[in-house]
């Protein structure tokens, strides 16, 4: 169940260009949250709230991380917080990965940019189930690159340049077929990411988390809405996603 | 004890706070935060004649004090909402107002004769203002004949008080509220959001896909406290203010404007509970400003003649 909770900043740290990771404190949010839920994070002085996925969990700690990217004016106060601060949020918001006993033995995981958070708790959460996995990790260039070691810890982890400063140069699709086999992919990034994946890998099963400017993140404003056919049938993205099955959405 | 009863044409209700049309949906998301009976009354999405699919994305954009939206009225068409929305919502102990938006005026009429078929329903908002479909809405509510016109058509169609959801959008606001009166209007609820645009630098294209949305939250408080102060002093029809209200001084200040009750919209947003901690804080406003009721702060922010 959603709640507005106060968290309280245990940590900040500037961790690749203009992408901060924090870690709060929230008993409620640590013991209820699953891999692709995220926060709806206020920022103080801003009409609209930040939705935020949730990038770890440690419920022993009861500590989250989110990662975000200091783009504009509310995520860039969000993070000159310094530890000790509050951060109120609503959460854990929307429906997760699904990471039931039919999560196959070998799956991919391929993040775009600010889209590999949600991945490395799926991925955490996912190894203690002795998944195998590959993870794709894509970023505009090598001072994006985050999250690398973290990824090896529980998989064969590619890195991918636009550039090609650091690891394949070009995008995420350009390594999918020099990897080994899965049969199961979880996707989160940007939307041209999530088109070109879903179209070279129509063949497979596959989930992908969406991000879209949200309103009220709990379903009833209707901003964040995702067409699922060409009759008139929808989603919303910060209720009924952000994961969604590969084919259950138009993209 | 503070008297925070409001009462107003087909709504008799035990506090003057309901949140704002398009900003909580049906109350089912918002139902899981808190008891809804604890409002006065809730405003619901707008309903039109058919289902409507609404806008393309980004529908939301933040803007200083405020945002922009351009949804298009998704909704999933007046019958779905007199069946499914409707029986849930009559659940609580509250004044349902239904909206009604249409492109047609045989729309209008058709969506306003519908809710003849529940009792759950107390009144009907009569949407002439959303800035944010191609067709309808806000031509007839720029042009106070076309205005007048929409508004006899639903009284006559309609068993329902009807409130006249008036834009801002217009460069005589008193003549468009006097034009409804006139009509036949049992009240006014204003007022709907601003055009706005804003451009998003990176792509150098404006960021709601629909290009213009309509501006709310606190931004545009002042321009709806100028607008009620305004109308207050030319019709004799209750009003229903809205327009950035985020504090229990804010709906104070719509009292004392003329609004006889208030709407909260934009504020749901940040804050889910924001319509029963104002509910809360009311009294304790109130009284701070020497006011025994809810009823006694209407109006007085205007001179006595």
């Amino acid at each position: 169940m959603l709640k507005k909770v106060d968290m309280q900043i245990r940590k900040t740290n500037v961790i690749a260009l203009d992408t901060v990771e924090m870690v709060l404190k929230s008993t409620y949010i640590s013991q209820t949250a699953v891999p692709g839920q995220f926060l709806h994070v206020n920022v103080p002085g801003h009409t609209l709230r930040r939705p935020i996925s949730i990038a770890d969990v440690n419920r022993e700690t009861e500590t989250i991380t989110i990662l975000f990217k200091t783009i504009g004016s509310g995520t860039k106060k969000l993070a000159s917080y310094l530890p000790g601060m509050k951060v109120n949020a609503l959460g854990p918001c929307g429906k997760g990965f699904p990471i039931d006993n039919e999560v196959p033995s070998n799956v991919l995981l391929i993040g775009g940019g600010i889209g590999v958070p949600p991945l490395y708790y799926l991925g955490k959460t996912l190894a203690k189930k002795n998944i195998n996995m590959i993870s794709v990790l894509g970023f505009q260039t090598a001072i994006n690159v985050f999250y690398e070691n973290a990824f090896s810890q529980f998989s064969d982890t590619h890195i991918v340049t636009n550039d090609g400063t650091y690891g394949e140069a070009g995008f995420v699709t350009a390594v999918l077929d020099k990897i080994g086999d899965y049969d199961r992919y979880y996707a989160c990034g940007p939307l041209p990411m999530l088109q070109a994946i879903t179209k070279e890998l129509d063949h497979k099963s596959g989930y992908i988390s969406l991000e879209e400017r949200m309103g009220c993140g709990v379903g009833a404003c209707f901003a964040c809405v995702i067409p699922t056919d060409d009759h008139g049938g929808y989603k919303k993205i910060c209720r009924d996603g952000p994961v969604f099955k590969a084919q259950e959405v138009c993209l | 004890m503070m008297d925070l009863t409001a009462q107003l044409p087909g709504l008799n209700l035990k506090n003057p706070i309901m949140p704002a049309s398009g900003c909580f949906g049906f109350g089912r998301e918002y139902s899981e935060f808190y008891d809804l009976s604890k409002l006065g009354a809730i405003m619901m999405k707008a309903a039109t004649g058919e289902e409507r699919l609404g806008n393309k994305t980004p529908r939301v954009a933040e803007t200083p004090s405020g945002m922009l939206n351009a949804i298009g009225l998704q909704n999933p068409g007046v019958d779905k909402i007199i069946e499914t929305e409707v029986p849930f919502l009559a659940n609580y102990d509250i004044s349902l107002i239904a909206n009604i938006a249409g492109s047609t005026i045989k729309e209008y009429e058709k969506v306003a004769s519908a809710f003849n078929e529940t009792d759950k329903v107390h009144a009907l908002e009569l949407n002439i203002s959303c800035p944010n479909v191609k067709k309808g809405g806000i031509q007839f509510g720029t042009d106070p004949s076309m205005a007048a016109e929409v508004t006899k058509v639903v009284k006559k169609a309609s068993n329902l008080p009807v409130y006249v959801k008036l834009s801002p959008n217009v460069s005589d606001i008193i003549a468009m509220a006097k034009a409804v009166e006139e009509a036949g209007a049992d009240g006014l609820s204003m007022i709907n959001t601003l055009t706005g645009m804003q451009i998003h630098l990176p792509s150098k294209k404006p960021i709601i896909a629909n290009k213009t949305g309509g501006l709310s939250g606190a931004a545009i408080k002042p321009v709806a406290i100028r607008m009620i102060y305004e109308v207050k002093q030319h019709v004799n029809i209750p009003i229903i203010g809205m327009g950035g209200i985020n504090t229990a001084d804010d709906v104070l200040e719509f009292l004392l404007a003329g609004a006889s009750a208030v709407a909260i919209g934009t504020a749901n947003f940040r804050n889910p509970f924001i319509c029963t901690e104002i509910i809360e804080a009311l009294p304790e406003v109130l009284s701070k400003y020497g006011f025994q009721s809810v009823q006694d702060a209407v109006g007085k922010g205007h001179d006595i003649e």
